[in-house]
């Protein structure tokens, strides 16, 4: 088995995680920005991260012989401080050009506040300023439904914004469809408790076909599992789908989306 | 796949997961003191699953989703729980 890990938070995994990515087939991992755990005192601690991102983390990927990919923003979950986010936002730029960078994400929303839209706002205006691919968080639980439709909405008001260069991650059952008819492409995370367990994916893949979706562990300090995506591949072998539509879910697709980007190259 | 086959992949693990529900249920009638809206929103997410038609995930979710459209003025925390509170908590 081959397949991507679009979407890992490895800055908070350990080296057996890697080694056990690469035993599973893992030909690349992509890391979006993403909350720490706990509010970062300043845009400083912003830059560091970046610079963690860029630097740091794929050379460790490196000594497994994974190539590291990453996406740049300030979270949903610290954008409540529009002060923050502006200096944030502002940090971006340099770091674009960094040779692992991919585009902006994840963006999006957490407990869907007129701030926490307006920088999204200001995320997707920087993106589409730098022709940016872009990779949106949608909020947990009871706020995604909400919070998926806000989004589209931002995005498809937006005129520079192609929707099939955005991908809306973490959708579920009830926000799948809306992604997909508006030509976004779809992450499906799997994760042990929240958003969806191996079953429920390959049911939406089985309903919604895989034309334009992917699939993630987004591991990170929580309860997660790095090794989700080739579980859910051996799920999808388990009901007869054959080698190659797995194989076109768990790698040709993610290739398909990330490729957009020229840096995106997997052997 | 064929219900028959389905029922062999999946049957025991359904089965185990809907004794886990009945058993939080009963834990909870056990329980002492008043509950949150969590529980009214839990039965109400279960009525979901009497339906004939195959969108019971979607309807269990949505059942469960804040239905307003409207950004809210200040986030009252980071986290979510699992369940709408209803208008009056915003
Ligand atoms: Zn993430």
């Amino acid at each position: 088995m081959r397949y991507i890990e679009p979407h890992g938070h490895m800055v908070s995994r350990t080296t057996d995680d890697y080694e056990a990515m690469i035993i599973a087939g893992c030909r690349a991992v992509c890391e979006p920005a993403f909350w720490a755990g706990y509010d970062r005192s300043g845009p400083e601690g912003f830059y560091d991260y970046f610079c963690q991102l860029t630097d740091y983390e794929p050379k460790r990927a490196a000594k497994f012989g994974l190539p590291h990919f990453t996406w740049l923003c300030i979270n949903p979950k610290e954008s409540e401080d529009t002060t923050l986010a502006a200096e944030v936002i502002s940090l971006i730029p340099k770091f674009l050009d960094r040779p692992n960078v991919l585009g902006i994400g994840e963006i999006g929303l957490n407990k869907n506040t007129r701030n926490e839209l307006k920088v999204l706002e200001q995320h997707i205006d920087l993106a589409a300023r730098h022709d940016q691919l872009i990779l949106v968080h949608t909020p947990h639980l009871e706020d995604k439904f909400k919070g998926t439709r806000l989004i589209l909405d931002a995005l498809l008001a937006d005129s520079r914004i192609k929707p099939d260069r955005c991908i809306i991650d973490h959708v579920e059952e009830h926000t799948i469809q809306m992604v997909l008819d508006a030509g976004f492409w779809a992450g499906i995370t799997l994760y042990p408790e929240s958003k969806t367990t191996p079953a429920r994916a390959v049911d939406m893949f089985e309903v919604y076909g895989g034309q334009r979706v992917w699939l993630n562990s987004a591991c990170d300090w929580g309860r997660s599992d790095p090794l989700a995506v080739p579980k859910t591949a051996i799920e999808m072998r388990r009901r007869g789908h054959s080698e190659e539509t797995i194989d076109k879910l768990v790698f040709q697709n993610p290739i398909r989306f990330l490729g957009q980007n020229p840096r995106f190259t997997v052997r | 796949m064929t219900r028959q086959s389905i029922l062999d992949l999946y049957f025991m693990d359904a089965r185990s997961k809907l004794i886990d529900i009945a058993a939080f249920l009963d834990r909870v009638d056990r329980g002492e003191g008043e509950p949150d809206f969590r529980l009214a929103a839990f039965r109400k997410a279960l009525e979901e699953l009497q339906h004939n038609e195959p969108v019971r995930a979607k309807s269990v979710l949505l059942s469960l989703s804040d239905p307003t459209t409207e950004p809210i003025p200040k986030a009252p925390g980071k986290g979510a729980i699992g369940a709408w509170p209803g208008p009056e908590t915003h």
